[in-house]
């Protein structure tokens, strides 16, 4: 495929040679033929498919969260990059070459800044993501690997921002890990080892700084890039995303396609100079913050583990170790990665929350999580302390067994009744289902985030 | 004639997906054997290597100083060690761990209360380590301690786990 208008080499000067040889094809696409062959001769646009079905670009089916994601990443990287030069995995080192990139490099401050709120967005954004793709059902075949692909993600970026949190080695960053590594022990069996393992010793010190370093900058970026090619790949493989559609419509299986280049392209670049501005701004107003430096005699009150691990924490001071940091974890993953393959009535991809019914369910349940939440903890806290008023019995029946066989049944007879109830699919049930749980680790997230304050005691955030 | 070539054709064809088949297994089996050794050397890299200072050795025992330095029922904190050397009520030592048994918070001795108290998630421990409110699920580890000539010493190398307070714990100076 020769472009068309190339000039003989007689005719032009050594410059345009030079720049014809980096790119052989106009830097302007002018009509749509020209813009489909520009797709596929440039390297990064490559990747993309030359068309896409039309109806795929509504913003209201993907609310353009995906792409923020991966717009994330690569700042993440870029400022990932930069502060390597100045940052020293080494106890002590760490913490005053974080003060000097405050304090000595130009606009070091400012790459820190970027660096930590691109880490908080890009969990939230992450998450809400996989919010979308679930409410749209793009997860019934033949997208459910991509669901798995997805989940995986889900884990690298959690990693990322873990291991982060420990690098600036400030007293928040040394205790927040030395809770969260202390849940590990309470894993059976394995739990110790697993602990050590990742400590690479018995308690956070040089050791486990330079685990986290070398995760943090090599394990995850690696997995990161292997696994966003996958997805993305897969996604092209599916056809696309799904086709919205109102409920009681069926799937389109021709839909109408349009070229990526402009109509995909364009909007994505919309959505990334409003996430890049928006991400400035936030950067330029709100220092991330440096606190004292790691000192393993004080533990500072209350310590706290960092956010997105509270709702983890905040089941911590309810259940019984084993139970918190083990069982419902497990059960919680294993559901997730079986959310594609369970067998369900109908398909419901491309329709927001699966159907008009299913859109009432899932506000319904949502309020009876808004309601049961809380009354569980405030209950729990004042009136059945377990620990004390049952001491006769073990702590394993009286704060796991026991709760645990509550809210395991509690979840079980919620999904009969309301099921019986509002004589739904199963398709509209489990969503139900869903919208609870994710309603009461949403208010455990809260209550864990701003309403504990110092002996983790329950206090107004203010 | 034709009927015995045939025969020996057939041999062969036979044969030969069966040689082929062998080899392949052989190759996939060795890859498999390759791909275990692998798994194997990176796992034993990323292990955790032994401690150099084993119990007993130099830098691990610390000395605590004259055992009638301490006076009954007081708590001693040690940082170097990371431990609080305890004498108890009847003059017996203890040398109690710092580290919470809860999630590994640092706990400081409140000299007012007369007890430890995490300020993670508040659990509280008795002079003795023993807990005395959750969620602590266990009593502080103590590290082995003995005293030679009269001076207390510490084997910060050998921190043992304990569910409760036994009495077998504690160790008492020779009576002088
Ligand atoms: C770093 C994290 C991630 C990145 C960069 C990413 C990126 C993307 C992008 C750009 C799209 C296409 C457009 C869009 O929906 O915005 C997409 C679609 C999709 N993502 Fe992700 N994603 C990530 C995490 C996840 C997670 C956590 C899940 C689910 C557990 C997931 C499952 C899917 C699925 C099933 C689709 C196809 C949706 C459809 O066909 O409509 N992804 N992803
Ligand atoms: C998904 C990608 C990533 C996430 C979510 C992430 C997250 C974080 C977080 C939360 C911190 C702590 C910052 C703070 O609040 O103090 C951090 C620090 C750091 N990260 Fe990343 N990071 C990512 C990628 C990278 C990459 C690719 C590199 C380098 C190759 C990198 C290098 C660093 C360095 C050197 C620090 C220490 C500087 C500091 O603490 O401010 N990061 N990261
Ligand atoms: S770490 Fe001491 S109470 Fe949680």
């Amino acid at each position: 495929m020769k472009p068309k208008h190339k000039p003989s080499p007689e005719t032009t000067g050594f410059f345009h040679q030079l720049f014809r040889s980096i790119f052989p094809y106009p830097l302007i696409p002018k009509s749509d033929q020209e813009r489909k062959r520009y797709l596929l001769k440039n390297l990064i646009l490559h990747f993309r498919p030359p068309t896409v079905p039309e109806k795929t670009l509504k913003f209201s089916l993907t609310w353009g969260l995906g792409g923020m994601a991966a717009l994330l990443i690569i700042l993440q990287f870029g400022t990932g990059l930069l502060l390597k030069f100045v940052y020293k995995p080494i106890p002590v080192a760490a913490y005053s070459s974080i003060q000097m990139l405050q304090n000595e490099v130009m606009f070091g401050y400012l790459i820190r800044n970027i660096h930590h709120w691109c880490a908080n967005f890009l969990v939230l954004i992450v998450f809400l993501h996989m919010l979308r793709v679930f409410f749209t059902g793009a997860f019934h075949p033949p997208r459910q690997f991509s669901w798995i692909i997805g989940l995986g993600l889900f884990g690298l970026v959690l990693t990322a921002n873990f291991t982060g949190y420990l690098l600036p080695y400030d007293q928040l960053a040394y205790w927040a890990v030395t809770v969260s590594t202390g849940m590990l022990e309470y894993i059976p069996v394995v739990g110790n080892r697993l602990q050590e393992i990742i400590q690479g010793g018995n308690e956070i010190g040089p050791a486990t700084l330079s685990i986290f370093f070398a995760i943090h900058t090599a394990v995850v970026p690696v997995g990161l890039i292997i696994l966003m090619a996958f997805h993305f790949w897969r996604i092209r493989k599916t056809g696309g995303l799904v086709i919205p559609r109102a409920s009681g419509e069926d799937i389109e299986k021709k839909p109408v396609r349009v070229p990526t280049l402009p109509h995909l392209l364009l909007r994505e670049v919309v959505v990334a100079l409003v996430l890049i501005a928006v991400v400035m701004v936030v950067s330029v107003s709100f220092d991330t913050p440096l606190g004292d430096s790691a000192n393993p005699g004080l533990s500072p009150n209350p310590t706290k583990a960092p956010w997105y691990f509270a709702g983890l924490q905040e089941l911590l001071l309810h259940l019984h170790p084993l139970f918190a940091v083990f069982i419902i974890p497990l059960v919680l993953f294993v559901t997730l990665m079986g959310i594609p393959y369970l067998k369900y009535d109908t398909n419901t991809e491309g329709i927001w929350f699966a159907s008009i019914k299913g859109r009432k369910m899932a506000l319904i349940a949502g309020l009876i999580a808004i309601a049961a939440g809380p009354m569980g903890i405030l209950a729990d806290e004042y009136l059945i302390d377990f620990a004390a008023g049952l001491s006769g019995i073990p702590t394993f029946f009286g704060n796991g067994l026991i709760p645990f066989a509550f809210i395991f049944f509690g979840c079980a007879g919620f999904y009969i009744l309301i099921k019986h109830r509002y004589s739904a699919s199963n398709n509209e049930t489990t969503q139900a289902l869903f919208v609870f749980i994710l309603v009461v680790f949403l208010i455990l997230t809260v209550t864990g985030t701003w309403f504990r304050g110092p002996g983790m005691k329950l206090t107004w955030p203010f | 004639m034709s009927e015995t070539k045939k025969q020996h054709k057939m041999n062969e064809t036979e044969q030969m997906p069966s040689r082929r088949s062998f080899l392949f297994i052989f190759w996939v089996g060795l890859g498999i054997v390759a791909f275990i050794e692998f798994i194997g050397v990176v796992t034993a890299f990323l292990l955790p290597r032994k401690k150099k200072t084993k119990t007993g050795d130099f830098g691990t025992i610390i000395e605590a100083g004259k055992a009638d330095k301490f006076s009954l029922n007081s708590v001693t904190a040690f940082i170097r060690g990371k431990f609080y050397l305890c004498r108890l009520e009847d003059g017996g030592f203890l040398a109690v761990s710092r580290k919470c048994t809860h999630l590994g918070c640092t706990v400081p001795w409140s000299d007012k209360e007369k007890k430890f108290v995490c300020p993670c998630h508040a659990s509280a421990f008795d002079i003795r380590g023993e807990v005395i409110s959750p969620p602590a699920p266990r009593a502080l580890d103590v590290y082995h301690l003995y005293v030679e000539n009269n001076i207390v010493k510490v084997d910060t190398g050998k921190r043992i786990k304990r569910s409760g307070f036994r009495t077998d714990q504690v160790v008492y100076a020779k009576k002088a």
